[in-house]
């Protein structure tokens, strides 16, 4: 008995008509905790900006099943560091899943942002103005922030840019801790002996599926050099995707290894193709 | 001497109507542009402010055009030319790649020249001049009435949407990530500015009712870090403003509504040197330092 949290089906994800994800299909099971791993413009980002439903898919689809709560770190924040705001209220900006626009926050709710910033190493920082933090400690605050979110599945894009080894660490920690909870995980990393060391599984993108399977599986050194052959692949007069692609698209996706889960993606494809 | 100090500063109030209902109006107006003028600015859109002054100039000029210097057409005027160009600089700004600033700019552009065009087909420049900086002191039960009537939806829909107008300053992507409220919180902002606005025409013209929803603001953010402090702080910069300018259109026989924003000009000045956050105190080289 599976949970599905998000399913991809034949989904393409890009901008002016070029893909910038390819034709993917799979399940993410609830509980996971994945890896999406591959160069710059590989698709990542482009995956998460999706799975938020932030970016219309132009082809197939992605569906988070119903009822999911969703924390959600872009790489490219929007934040605005100049704004008037301390830290505390940063962090209880994750509150809003529970309180909404009009609830009262209450005690158990300053509580709970206490703990948040206790468990990223940020006690005594509540007060602090959010443009005085280092980058290290703004990321512990946003850590601290999907941490009072409760969500279900969480979405990091590459969390540990610019970050150094002892914050890793700590945020790793908490990654784990999130895993250990059975929430549905998914992380753009790209320090892959991190990969191989802390993720179970690891998706590899070069602007399509590469390989989805087993974290070290996964990142061998033939299927880097693949995805680095797919990569930088994009043309202005590139021809348009037509059906009959689907058949060396179902061949590839039988190269899919790894978990149970990689059968039911073959299963999919081959239907689509019949 | 103290008689004489009363009666620069208050007799000019008890003796005239027109000082009384001028100085009614400024106050509303101040509890009510004020802090919108803290978060249109903290939103990085103090020119919006600026650009949808010019903005409701035309619905104003066609009220006028058909029905003389009457409230009623000249405000809905200004309301329905305000929300024209508010959503569709808005719209274009979501549904291409154009951005706002450069939205709200072709937006009000074209508003402002069909403004003029229209002001010019019906007459004087006298005309013109009232559109443009209004009369203060010139307010009647009307206008009043109206004034009143947007302070009290300003202040209710800020402290409804107050979380979500802060978190769609602070970080826009998460309060889309969380929740359907980030656009429509959008329009709800720019609706308040532009009934502000439409509000603040009748005292202070087009040009100069964004003045008192600017001009504090950007001067109480020098004294404060704390979003709610910076309203205050700016409601208390609009009243000294408006006492201050009525007084001294008063006594030097000036126009009011410049008048006023002259005052708000000379506290905002004040508040970049002097301010915990202005010029002065963030440039002193310091002596001191603590350990950690």
């Amino acid at each position: 008995m599976t949970h599905p949290c998000i399913t991809f089906s034949d989904l393409t994800l890009g901008y002016d008509s070029h893909p910038a994800v390819h034709h993917l299909d799979g399940v993410v099971e609830t509980g996971t905790l994945l890896a999406v791993v591959g160069g710059n413009g590989s698709g990542k980002s482009t995956l998460m900006k999706a799975i938020v439903g932030m970016l219309r898919p132009m082809g197939g689809y992605c569906t988070v099943s119903p009822g999911t709560r969703i924390a959600y770190l872009p790489q490219q924040s929007e934040l605005d560091r100049s704004f008037p705001a301390q830290v505390r209220e940063l962090v209880a900006l994750g509150l809003w899943p529970k309180r909404g626009l009009l609830g009262r926050h209450r005690p158990e709710d300053k509580e709970l942002v206490g703990k948040a910033l206790m468990a990223v190493g940020l006690t005594g920082f509540e007060k602090r103005p959010i443009d005085t933090l280092s980058g290290g400690q703004f990321q512990r605050a946003l850590f601290a922030r999907v941490l009072v979110q409760d969500a279900d599945l969480i979405l990091l894009d590459e969390p540990f840019n610019a970050i150094d080894t002892k914050t890793v660490t700590d945020l790793v920690t908490l990654i784990q801790r999130w895993h250990g909870e059975g929430r549905t995980v998914l992380v753009v990393v790209h320090d892959l002996d991190l990969v191989r060391e802390i993720f179970p599984e690891a998706l590899l993108l070069a602007q399509r599926p590469v390989v989805w399977g087993d974290a070290r599986e996964a990142l061998s050194a033939e299927n880097l050099l693949r995805a680095r052959q797919f990569q930088e692949s994009w043309d202005e007069a590139a021809p348009w995707c037509e059906p009959q692609d689907d058949v060396e698209r179902a061949a590839r996706s039988a190269d899919l290894p790894g978990s149970g889960r990689s059968d039911s993606v073959v299963g999919r494809t081959q239907r689509g193709v019949a | 001497m103290m008689g004489g100090i009363g009666d620069f500063l208050i007799a000019p109030f008890l003796e005239f109507v027109f000082m009384q209902r001028a100085l009614l109006g400024a106050l509303m107006l101040s509890f009510s542009a004020a802090p919108v003028g803290v978060f249109l600015m903290l939103r990085r859109m103090s020119l919006t402010g600026d650009a949808m002054a010019h903005a409701i100039l035309p619905g104003a000029a066609a009220g006028f055009l058909l029905f003389g210097l009457e409230l009623v057409p000249m405000t809905l005027g200004g309301l329905v030319a305000g929300v024209v160009v508010a959503l569709g600089a808005g719209a274009v700004s979501r549904l291409t790649v154009q951005k706002e600033d450069a939205s709200m700019a072709a937006f009000y552009l074209i508003s402002l020249a069909v403004g003029v065009v229209m002001v010019s087909m019906r007459g004087s420049s006298i005309d013109l001049m009232h559109v443009l900086f209004g009369t203060v002191l010139a307010l009647n039960h009307d206008a009043l009435t109206l004034i009143a009537l947007v302070t009290g939806t300003t202040l209710i829909t800020l402290a409804i949407f107050r979380r979500a107008l802060i978190a769609e300053c602070l970080d826009p992507l998460f309060l889309r990530s969380v929740s359907k409220l980030g656009s429509p919180v959008h329009f709800v902002f720019l609706g308040l500015v532009v009934i502000n606005l439409v509000a603040g025409f009748q005292a202070l013209g087009t040009l100069l009712s964004v003045g008192l929803m600017i001009l504090p603001a950007a001067a109480a953010r020098f004294w404060t870090q704390r979003v709610e402090t910076m309203c205050v702080l700016a409601i208390g910069f609009g009243v000294v403003s408006s006492v201050s300018g009525l007084l001294l259109s008063y006594h030097a026989a000036l126009p009011s509504g410049p008048a006023i924003i002259l005052s708000a000009g000379l506290l905002y000045a004040v508040s970049v040197i002097a301010g915990t956050r202005g010029v002065l105190l963030t440039r002193l080289p310091r002596t001191s330092h603590r350990t950690a």
